[in-house]
């Protein structure tokens, strides 16, 4: 009986869960498919109306337009190049951290934690000026030394944790085994750490793709301009109200890269996340 | 216990650094100081460069709109800033919106972690489901809340009984921050879970059926046994997630443009510099809002005496 | 194959603490060597100071004579089975098995010949293609093992292998490893803290305490022959029993009686005041079991039994005994020294399984005051060694 009462009391948390998680999701969904002329003359309700259902028609407007389209090439591009160069130079400092003994070790871990917190919004100032003065405001690289900075914090604390579940004594049987530091870190700690090191560029790539503040200051055309930026941008036809249902259907496509990670790669994901939070 | 020993272990080790005695730890200590130092000169470049370049240009008048009257001003830039009210306004905002969605977050996430924790069925689903929030925009976000929220195609308030079906909850400042805070709490509350579920499965099962058989009840379990064992995931998460929150400018650009004074720090600071090219004054109010994280920080850990060795992932 | 000599070696950490202090020690080629001590005694240190993971504040570590101090460990060529086997999960049985050929870029053939030989050797013929997360943990002992003995290493380290394992098992390895070492005759050092293990598997026994060396010598020499009270305690289960004595006029005086005692250790602690004297559990005996005509009376003594324990093959009987507070924070000293409690001052006594002494019962004890060893209660010094 008790029992009984246990696992109905979890059924119902996990349903609330699922409402929690995935209603909202639901919601812009089922508004990408309202239509256009029903949004402006008001269709409140969660489902489109009878005859206020659009079809695919918001989203064929929204991949045709030309700076959505663009926006979508340089979130991708972006955020694949700072997660790519931000995991490998991650990986080399969080080894130094997880493995070997230095001077400024504390230092390195101190930093990170500090830019980890750091107001995003303080830095665009300066950034906008001194990237004006570079000429790299507006580029693609523009936005990658940025992503990069304040991804590292993020992929160093992620990897340390995994590279320290890696035994030590790994690393010395390989080098008693007649390994050089760099063998060891090549043939012991890559393999092992390959996972962790794939984890971490999923968070990366979920942190750049995610980047609103940089996206809207340091860019000013649709030239680097990446998606999140891009969609608060979007006036479409009619500038005098925002086409609630097309922006809806840009945001799903948005939305749709990560639902595809999560996806797949659910299990490692959550790992990465508390990898750092909690001391094995 | 253990952790002071290895930390005592670790200053024995990082000694050894400082005199290197053999090819090995000398080699050791190069080798990692070559691996750190691109990662660690990107970061101080994006962060504690225009920090101090910004710290320098607080002190002048300085408006991208006329470069050439650029002059010193020393701390006006700083006087302005703290003797406006709308500075002291936005601040109560942000601290407002940290309180409040750091306390829910807290208590939903760890609500979600003891239903995750329990639950045998159907984990992946869960795991998908509660990573979606995570994922998503939070532009994308403050657009699914905004329009959720909005009058015209809504679904709030017909949902809500005590709300009429044409309330506005954009048209003032309560309900437009209750709609900032929802869209907030509802993609960052997941996050908070996972961690907490971390905390939670740290605490054994062993321990929590010796407190069964000494007689503690639910409630007692969770106040004396789960809770104190789970305090530094706990608050590595509000700490955290608290300085997450007072950095908080996707949800309100989104939803209210600020509208209704309901702008936060951050937003403020933005307005400033990229829409108004007051590169002076911005600079000022970026070094404010660097200095109030510090404050927020210090009060974070010294009132909660968060072990930052745990953030720091040390030990 | 080679020799390994350690000369006054010296480990400090960051805060001077000497881990190691002044070692000096020859391990001849083709020796088995144990070294044994408690936890923290340095005994490790000492190790992975030879395979070259830790560095060495002083003195001079020779292997086959040629100075090492210097060398990184993949320049030493040991090979080394460390507590937690330190298998490469990512990798097969095989794999393990060949990574310090593959490292030292041997051709396929000849690993491959290499290899399997190990692996016949070490029994895991059925197992090479498994990866080391599905093993037993007897079997990913014998991977470790197989790494180590895969390349013509010129010594095997080994740090503490066994203590993973359960009782069981243990002693199935235990009588593996001294196979294999004498199969190989290769120089093997190998670290314990277990003096079981210590006992059965040395050639010598180096036993440590704090990062000094105690006494190296052969098992016998130490079970018999201990310098001091540390190794006479920590050597021998259960242990060697200690008791307040005076020896005047050729006789010992304990808390049980007075006993005589051989001129020549009378000779040598008459009159020095209160003396340690140690006696293992199986030099006492029940009078009963004794043969009439072989007793020697003038060495027996009442003793009340409160706990027997029946092995079997043998049995212990606990005699409980006041002793002055001096004594006994001695005694607890002594045991808090060798990583064990002693909870109160009593006398373990073997014996023969024929007795019929009873719990809680008076019996007459025999003991033998020959095997009887005194120690200076100050220094600890066995004053009776060689005796």
């Amino acid at each position: 009986m008790k029992n009984l009462k246990g696992n109905l009391g979890t059924i119902l948390g996990c349903a609330l869960i699922l409402i929690w998680c995935l209603l909202p999701v639901a919601w812009i969904v089922s508004l990408s498919f309202k239509s256009q002329e029903a949004v402006t003359n008001g269709s409140p309700g969660f489902f489109p109306s009878s005859g206020g259902g659009a079809g695919w028609a918001n989203y064929t407007k929204v991949l045709k337009d030309d700076q959505f389209r663009q926006s979508i090439i340089n979130s991708i591009g972006i955020s694949l190049i700072a997660t790519l160069l931000s995991v490998i130079l991650a990986t080399l400092a969080a080894y130094a951290i997880a493995r070997l003994e230095f001077r400024g070790k504390k230092f390195v871990l101190t930093t990170a934690l500090v830019i980890a917190m750091f107001p995003v919004v303080s830095l665009v100032g300066p950034l906008f000026d001194m990237w004006r003065t570079l000429g790299i405001y507006n580029t693609w690289p523009g936005l990658i030394i940025p992503y990069m900075s304040f991804t590292l914090p993020l992929a160093i604390w992620t990897l340390s944790a995994f590279f320290r579940e890696i035994p030590w004594e790994m690393e010395q049987a390989a080098q008693v085994d007649g390994a050089t530091s760099w063998q060891a870190f090549r043939k012991v700690i890559v393999p092992l750490a390959a996972p962790g090191v794939f984890t971490a560029a999923i968070l990366t790539f979920f942190f750049a793709w995610n980047d609103f503040v940089f996206g809207i200051s340091l860019t000013s055309t649709d030239k680097a301009r990446p998606i999140p930026a891009a969609l608060s941008f979007f006036v479409g036809d009619d500038p005098f109200s925002r086409p609630a249902s097309v922006l809806a259907a840009g945001a799903v496509v948005a939305t749709i890269p990560i639902v595809v990670l999560v996806l797949f790669f659910q299990r490692k994901i959550v790992a990465g996340l508390t990898a750092g939070a909690v001391k094995g | 216990m253990t952790s002071a020993i290895a930390n005592e272990a670790k200053a024995g080790k990082g000694k050894k650094a400082k005199a290197p005695t053999s090819d090995r730890s000398r080699s050791e200590n190069r080798l990692a100081l070559k691996l750190v130092a691109l990662p660690l000169a990107l970061m101080l470049l994006v962060t504690a460069f225009p920090m101090l370049r910004a710290l320098y240009l607080s002190l002048f008048s300085y408006s991208l709109t006329a470069p050439d009257d650029r002059k010193f001003i020393g701390l006006d830039n700083y006087v302005t800033a703290l003797t406006d009210s709308l500075f002291w306004k936005d601040t109560g905002n942000t601290v407002m919106i940290m309180i409040i969605t750091v306390a829910f977050e807290l208590v939903i996430g760890f609500a979600f972690a003891m239903v995750m924790h329990k639950v045998i069925f159907a984990r992946g689903v869960i795991r998908t489901s509660i990573l979606i929030p995570y994922g998503v925009i939070t532009v994308v976000s403050g657009f699914a809340w905004q329009f959720a929220f909005s009058n015209t195609n809504g679904f709030v308030n017909s949902w809500l009984p005590f709300v009429g079906d044409d309330f506005n909850w954009f048209g003032q400042y309560h309900s437009s921050m209750i709609a900032i805070m929802a869209s907030e709490i509802w993609k960052t509350t997941p996050f908070m879970s996972l961690l907490l579920l971390a905390g939670l499965a740290q605490v054994s099962e062993d321990m929590l059926e010796a407190a069964k058989v000494d007689g503690a009840t639910w409630w007692q379990r969770l106040y004396k046994v789960i809770l104190p064992n789970m305090r530094a995931a706990i608050m590595v998460a509000v700490l955290f997630r608290a300085l997450d929150a007072y950095r908080i400018f996707d949800n309100i650009f989104v939803m209210t443009a600020g509208a209704n004074g309901t702008e936060s720090i951050s937003f403020l600071t933005y307005r400033q510099v990229i829409e108004q090219f007051q590169l002076g004054i911005g600079s000022a109010l970026s070094v404010l809002l660097f200095l109030s994280v510090l404050v927020v920080a210090f009060i974070i850990v010294k009132l909660f005496r968060v072990n930052l060795a745990d953030a720091r992932q040390e030990g | 194959m080679a020799t390994i000599e350690m000369k006054n070696i010296v480990k400090k950490y960051g805060d001077g603490f000497p881990a190691v202090n002044d070692v000096s020690i020859d391990v001849a080629d083709g020796e088995f060597l144990i070294l044994v001590g408690p936890s923290g005694c340095g005994k490790s240190t000492l190790l992975r100071m030879i395979v070259g993971l830790e560095d060495i504040t002083s003195g001079d570590m020779l292997i086959g004579g040629e100075r090492v101090n210097d060398l990184a460990p993949r320049d030493r060529n040991l090979s080394m089975v460390f507590q937690n086997y330190a298998l490469y999960p990512h990798l097969t049985v095989y794999e393990n098995i060949a990574f310090p050929l593959r490292l030292a870029k041997w051709k396929d053939k000849d690993i491959d010949a290499k290899v399997r030989e190990a692996s016949k050797t070490l029994d895991l013929d059925e197992h090479l293609e498994r990866k080391p997360a599905n093993l037993s943990g007897g079997q990913r002992q014998r991977v470790a093992m197989g790494r180590a003995i895969v390349r013509d290493a010129k010594a095997f380290l080994f740090d503490e292998p066994l203590s993973n394992l359960d009782a069981k098992l243990r002693g199935q390895m235990r009588t593996e490893i001294a196979r294999l070492q004498k199969k190989l005759g290769i120089t093997t050092v190998y670290v314990t803290h277990d003096q079981t293990e210590a006992m059965t598997l040395g050639d010598r026994v180096a036993v440590m305490k704090r990062g000094i060396l105690q006494q190296l010598a052969t098992p016998r020499e130490l079970y018999e022959q201990p310098v001091n009270l540390f190794v006479a305690g920590f050597i021998g289960s259960p242990p060697m029993n200690f008791l307040p004595a005076t020896v005047e006029n050729g006789e010992v005086t304990l808390p049980f009686g007075t006993f005589p005692l051989p001129a020549d250790k009378a000779a040598k602690t008459e009159g020095k005041g209160l003396l340690m004297a140690g006696i293992r559990p199986e030099h006492f005996e029940d009078v009963s079991v004794i043969e009439e005509g072989k007793l020697d009376s003038t060495r027996t003594f009442a003793a009340h039994i409160d706990v027997r324990e029946w092995l079997g093959d043998q049995q212990y009987a606990y005699v409980p005994y006041e002793a002055e507070a001096k004594v006994q924070d001695q005694l607890k000293e002594l045991a808090r020294e060798s990583d064990s409690d002693s909870l109160r001052t009593q006398l373990v006594v073997s014996l023969d399984a024929a007795s019929s002494a009873a719990e809680d019962s008076d019996t007459t004890l025999f003991i033998d005051t020959d095997k009887m060893h005194l120690f200076d209660p100050a220094s600890g010094d066995n004053l009776t060694v060689g005796l």
